[in-house]
């Protein structure tokens, strides 16, 4: 950048200033080149550095297998046959040994789900002595038998057993005959004491969208709450009139012995927390009608659901927690409206006078006027009868977390649970539609969530999210095992793992992409810093190589 | 010809009311969903934004009144105009200018407040990327079978809405949410409602399922607001809103409003602005869902038939055990 303006001076000073001039450009184009070795070899490297986001390592592989996911399910049969169904012919010939294999095949990236199970196989024996978890043992007894009724061919015990009447065979029929006979009862049974393949395809909703959809099954699904790491039960009474009813219930003796063996039963597959309250002088959202043929005020069906909104304004609930929560709500009308029934769409009158909405809870009308006379003075002292008030909100907590078998077939009878609450094939069976829910979802949301991190270059991925994702990716591959062998307990744990740790991962509040960078804003950020350091710069390497040409081109031209 | 159609729709509609029930019920099973949330936001601080409070909390107020109760809606305000101390009338926001209608009421529950409405936390609460510190009337706890009603208002541009004077969300920020909810099932169908300039630009980006959209104007319009009250000083509510509120008013529990009368709401002429919709994503006809599957919280309703008998002790274990005995004989 010297001007050499000492250039008069040339023709009688010596070389010197020329020399020196030279010296002077040389340190200059040393210099120039120095910067930019600075800036390309160190600068760039240290901003490309500092400006990375920290992504710990995922394994990006097996995620992508879980996409494709293939389940097995098997259950163990027992199948005894008792005396006087075979012949001795057909007793000695009996094999040891069968396998029944049915495959359900997921695929998310096909809409619908591939229907019909193709292969059939053999029956499976085992001689257990006490039906593990997810087993089943039928008992197959003579057609003739007294032991069931007449018009029921099954019979389903509250363990995990189920009667079954042999159907009709000659005692000609080689065994093969009899078994091929037999398969199509024994499935039928097992269906309704395991899972159907509705029952799997409804737990697999989350994931694959059931194409053909019919009223009853929407229903089903809308109506079992989603699983969920753990549960809060509310029960609630509701007195909007203190002045005449002064109520007592014994609600917690009634949930240790009505609701507490059915919640000690399910822990293995979620955390229940129970509470009570009182509400005083709450009213009902609609207004009752007064039905002159029985002398008593109705509530029809359809207007039954708009009583649920401005309770649930008053209701309250734990706000420590994000658990989904099942509200039970005992309302005692006022005496100026009792007794209160509750009619259905036929108008007819519902014998547990109760209400329940999906997901939501349950609502039962408690009538107390028949419990005083006219002499009594209010506020009138009334026991609440806990054991039918239980007996309802114990039938509406199995339909709200999908225990109850809605449409059993014809010709079968299923023992009522009693006190225990449930049944062991009704929890096998919450447990096969929870296990697959759970896996289908945990797998769902780990191949999202690697999805989006893939996608998002700019997201921090923390070692504890990598972490939660591999524990998430182990524990599904163990869930999915367990399945396939049969451990129904193993696999719900595992699948209860997965679940969380996925969970966990997803919704880590570190995961938010606030580094979303349009790139014209880009540019916008970094031209200011980077243009006036790079101008010069780059001005002078273009000035040293023209000027290097230049010297070249002299070179040649005093050679030639 | 006019005639004869005049006289056969006088017949007709009282008819129509008494079938209401009964396609109410089908409706449930078309629509799908058990619960509806609400989430209500006011991105804008500063007195002069007194409107964007006023058009939230008439939506706050509409959505209430039909069903949905404070612990399935989450209300951001970035600023507090009730008790401004610019308020000539303290603890009310009005949204008429001869202070008919006061939306604030007494039972207003604010979840977001001032400074706490930032668009880290609006994404927040969209995803449930929240820290487990949050209490349960912060967070939106939908599931796969809930239906949302989304309503954004304040100053808006191309492709951007800001929030609190100083920060952007982009409408890709919008749609990357939207499909991150969706991924995570939190949604059944989703509405959402955009009161800006431009408004429509915010959701042009969307592309994930069951998706419907309305906004106040198109790209390149500005949305206007409506009338300036002289005691107060500030324009009271914007004018999609005013008509929209108008419209809700009308909308009780039972109502059998459905979308393409929302998208009637306002046309050009009382707007000035042209409002917009976007229907491309969504599954059902919008002729067919109703305004109080968005707005209104109308539950699904089954009768208990069945009961558990706890008093009678159950007696049939000498079935099984007689059986047993006969096998031992053998």
């Amino acid at each position: 950048m010297i001007k050499c303006t000492n250039l008069f001076f040339i023709s009688h000073v010596s070389p010197g200033p020329c020399c020196l001039l030279q010296a002077e450009k040389q340190r200059g184009r040393y210099a120039a080149l120095a910067i930019a070795a600075v800036v390309i070899v160190v600068g760039i490297p240290l901003w490309w550095k500092t400006t990375e986001t920290y992504r710990a390592w995922l394994p990006f592989s097996e995620i992508s297998e879980l996409d494709s996911l293939q389940l097995q399910l098997s259950v163990d049969i027992e199948v005894v046959f008792s005396r006087g169904t075979l012949t001795p012919e057909q007793q000695k010939k009996f094999p040891l040994s069968h396998v029944n294999e049915k495959e359900h095949q997921v695929d998310v990236s096909i809409p619908e789900l591939l229907t019909s199970p193709s292969t059939e196989a053999d029956l499976s024996l085992h001689m257990l002595s006490e039906s593990s978890c997810g087993s089943v043992v039928v008992y197959v007894i003579p057609e003739t038998a007294a032991l069931l009724p007449e018009d029921v061919k099954v019979y389903v015990g509250q363990r995990r057993t189920a009667l079954l009447r042999s159907p009709p065979f000659k005692s000609s029929w080689s065994l093969k005959e009899v078994l091929s006979n037999l398969d199509v009862k024994v499935e039928q049974v097992v269906s309704t004491m395991s899972f159907s393949h509705q029952d799997i395809v409804a737990a697999l909703s989350n994931r694959v969208r059931m194409a053909k959809v019919t009223k009853e099954s929407m229903a089903d699904s809308m109506r079992a709450i989603k699983s969920s790491p753990g549960y809060e039960i509310t029960f609630s009474l509701l007195n909007p009139d203190p002045r005449s009813h002064s109520l007592h219930w014994d609600i917690e003796g009634a949930v240790q012995s009505c609701i507490q063996p059915l919640l000690n039963k399910l822990a293995p597959i979620a955390n229940f927390s129970v509470d009570s309250q009182i509400l005083y002088y709450v009213v009902l959202g609609v207004n009752p009608r007064f039905d002159n043929s029985v002398s008593a005020y109705t509530l029809s069906a359809d207007s039954l659901s708009h009583v649920i909104n401005p309770v649930e304004a008053r209701l309250g609930s734990n706000a420590a927690s994000s658990n989904p929560v099942l509200n039970f709500l005992l309302y005692v009308p006022d005496s100026h409206h009792s007794p209160l029934f509750i009619r259905d769409h036929s108008k007819r009158e519902v014998p547990s006078n109760a209400f329940h909405s999906p997901r939501w809870g349950g609502i039962m009308v408690y009538n107390v006027n028949e419990m005083y006379g006219p002499e009594a003075e209010p506020p009138v002292d009334i026991n609440i009868n806990m054991a039918k008030v239980m007996g309802v909100f114990l039938a509406q907590l199995r339909l709200m977390l999908g225990v109850q078998h809605t449409h059993p077939p014809t010709g079968f009878v299923l023992q009522s649970p009693g006190s225990a609450g449930l049944a062991d094939w009704e929890l096998d069976r919450l447990l096969w539609s929870r296990s697959v829910e759970n896996i289908a979802t945990a797998s769902t949301t780990i191949t999202s969530l690697a999805q989006l991190l893939d996608q998002i270059g700019n997201i921090v991925i923390n070692d504890n999210i990598a972490q939660q994702v591999s524990s998430a990716v182990t524990s599904l591959q163990s869930a999915v095992a367990e399945l396939e062998a049969g451990n129904l307990a193993f696999a719900l744990q595992y699948s209860r793992e997965a679940i969380l740790a996925s969970e966990r991962a997803f919704f880590d509040p570190s995961l938010l992409h606030l580094l979303y960078f349009p790139d014209d804003q880009k540019f916008a950020i970094y031209i200011p810093l980077f243009l006036p350091m790079c101008v010069p710069i780059v001005l002078s390497l273009l000035k040293i190589v023209s000027e290097a040409k230049k010297r070249r081109a002299d070179k040649q031209a005093k050679s030639d | 010809m006019r005639i004869f159609a005049f006289i056969h729709l006088l017949v007709s509609i009282p008819h129509g009311y008494s079938n209401y029930v009964e396609t109410k019920a089908g409706q449930f099973f078309s629509s799908g969903h058990t619960n509806n949330w609400a989430v209500l936001v006011c991105t804008s601080r500063f007195w002069f934004n007194y409107r964007h409070v006023a058009n939230t909390l008439s939506v706050y107020r509409s959505v209430k009144r039909l069903g949905i109760p404070d612990s399935h809606i989450v209300l951001m305000l970035a600023d507090d105009m009730a008790c401004n101390y610019r308020n000539p009338k303290p603890a009310t926001v009005f949204s008429h200018k001869n202070m008919e209608l006061n939306v604030y009421g007494d039972d207003v529950e604010v979840d977001y407040r001032g400074y706490e409405v930032t668009v880290e936390n609006f994404l927040r609460v969209l995803t449930g990327r929240l820290p487990p510190s949050t209490p349960r009337s912060k967070r939106l706890l939908s599931d796969d079978r809930s239906n949302i009603l989304i309503y954004l208002t304040g100053h808006g541009g191309n492709g951007f809405l800001k929030f609190q004077d100083s920060e952007e969300i982009s409408n890709m920020e919008l749609a990357d949410a939207f499909e991150q909810m969706w991924q995570k099932r939190r949604y059944n169908e989703l509405l959402f409602i955009i009161d800006t300039c431009q408004g429509a630009s915010m959701y042009e980006r969307f592309y994930s399922p069951n998706l419907m959209a309305l906004a106040s104007s198109q790209v390149g319009e500005d949305s206007l607001s409506h009338q300036p009250d002289l005691a107060i000083g500030v324009h009271l509510m914007d004018k999609y809103t005013f008509y929209l509120l108008e419209f809700l008013e009308e909308v009780h529990p039972a109502s059998q409003a459905n979308m393409n009368d929302l998208f009637k709401v306002c046309p050009q002429s009382q707007c000035v602005s042209t409002p917009g919709h976007r229907t491309d994503l969504f599954q059902r006809d919008p002729g067919s869902v109703l305004i109080t599957d968005f707005f209104g919280s109308v539950r699904k309703v089954e009768i208990t038939k069945d009961t558990i008998n706890l008093t009678s002790p159950v007696d049939r274990k000498k079935y099984i055990t007689g059986f047993l005995c006969c096998q031992t004989n053998l």
